[in-house]
């Protein structure tokens, strides 16, 4: 019996059980995420899908399968964006940070936990993702985005993500994404604030954004980050990272999201 | 001249959404900005009848000046 037949026997209603897709891995000597991709391609979703599904089609579910993003930051946005591209179902995340868990991070990062504390980020994450989606590849890359390291971090990948926390990195993603061609996500937060924007190369947004910017660190110096701004921005950015991959529904280019969670204003600024 | 002033996030903790204020004519945007109490190294993005502008600029009545503060957190 080949691998589609085996997952094909074992599927209900063309979903295919998670039971059966360990099984076929073992059986088949396969990594998880080549099972996951064959069962798509033969037209049977994990069961784990099954609620994307009047959403993301199966053929969608198959291009977020193939995809590869990159999550540059690993902190408060990063933590919610590794946690929501995996259970989405993007094939390979690579999540690159150089720091380590500590305790103010236990407010607001959803990897961080008391256990942790002193551990890498990205090896928090790297369990993490073991721990909800094991079919999804995860490249721990516990570095600092810069220009001597950006195209590296980022080859292959279709899209990235901004879940940086200083204005010199982001400019060096801006740059690394330029170089390769993928559009950026980025994402900003400072107390009740926030703001995302969709950056294809050469489209200047983050210049604009950080134009007066002399500073590294900006009003999150004085506001801190409370528990929920990273989780709306962050998911924000996950949807906008799923429509990229997709190629549907309208990004947000050419302008930037402004949200406000203490007036609860959502305002789109064209730039 | 009148300047219509548009803060956002923060900048408007204390201030105001939206003001239409009186300015004497040969205003810079810089000095709008530093009539609000705006520091220079608090702001990200100025913005000048929706088009990104230099501090320096020099306003003419009925100008729109938003203003957005350099949000950078992650």
């Amino acid at each position: 019996m080949d691998l589609e037949a085996y997952l094909s026997a074992g599927a209900k209603g063309g979903l295919l059980p998670w039971s059966v897709q360990l099984s076929a891995a073992r059986n088949f000597d396969l990594p998880l995420s080549v099972v996951e991709e064959r069962a798509i391609l033969a037209g049977l979703l994990p069961a784990r899908y099954q609620r994307n599904r009047e959403s993301i089609s199966i053929n969608e579910q198959f291009i977020l399968c193939r995809s590869r993003v990159a999550i540059i930051g690993c902190g408060g946005l990063g933590g919610y964006l590794i946690e929501e591209l995996a259970r989405l179902g993007v094939g390979t995340l690579v999540g690159v940070d150089p720091d380590v868990f500590e305790e103010h991070n236990l407010n607001r990062q959803l990897l961080s936990q008391i256990d942790a504390l002193g551990e890498p980020k990205v090896q928090c994450a790297s369990r993490r993702v073991m721990a909800i989606n094991p079919a999804v590849r995860f490249e721990a890359r516990p570095e600092r985005l810069g220009p001597e390291n950006g195209l590296a971090l980022l080859e292959g990948c279709q899209v990235a993500v901004d879940a940086l926390d200083g204005v010199s990195s982001r400019r060096a993603l801006k740059d690394a994404c330029a170089a390769i061609g993928i559009p950026m996500v980025h994402g900003a937060i400072a107390g009740w604030y926030g703001q995302i924007a969709t950056e294809f190369p050469g489209d200047g947004i983050l210049e604009a954004l950080y134009a007066h910017a002399t500073e590294e660190k900006g009003s999150e110096k004085q506001l801190g980050n409370p528990s929920f701004t990273p989780a709306v921005i962050a998911s924000l950015e996950a949807a906008e990272v799923c429509k990229l991959l997709l190629g549907k529904g309208q990004a947000l280019r050419h302008m930037m999201l402004a949200v406000n969670l203490l007036d609860m204003s959502f305002e789109r600024i064209k730039l | 001249m009148l300047i219509t002033v548009k803060l956002f996030a923060n900048f408007r903790v204390g201030r105001f959404v939206v003001e239409v204020r009186d300015y004497p004519a040969g205003t810079a945007i810089k000095a709008v900005s530093g009539s609000l109490g705006l520091a220079s190294q608090e702001i990200g993005m100025t913005m000048l009848n929706g088009r990104h502008a230099e501090p320096e600029r020099v306003l003419k009545d009925g100008d729109v000046l938003a203003f957005f503060p350099l949000l950078g957190g992650g």
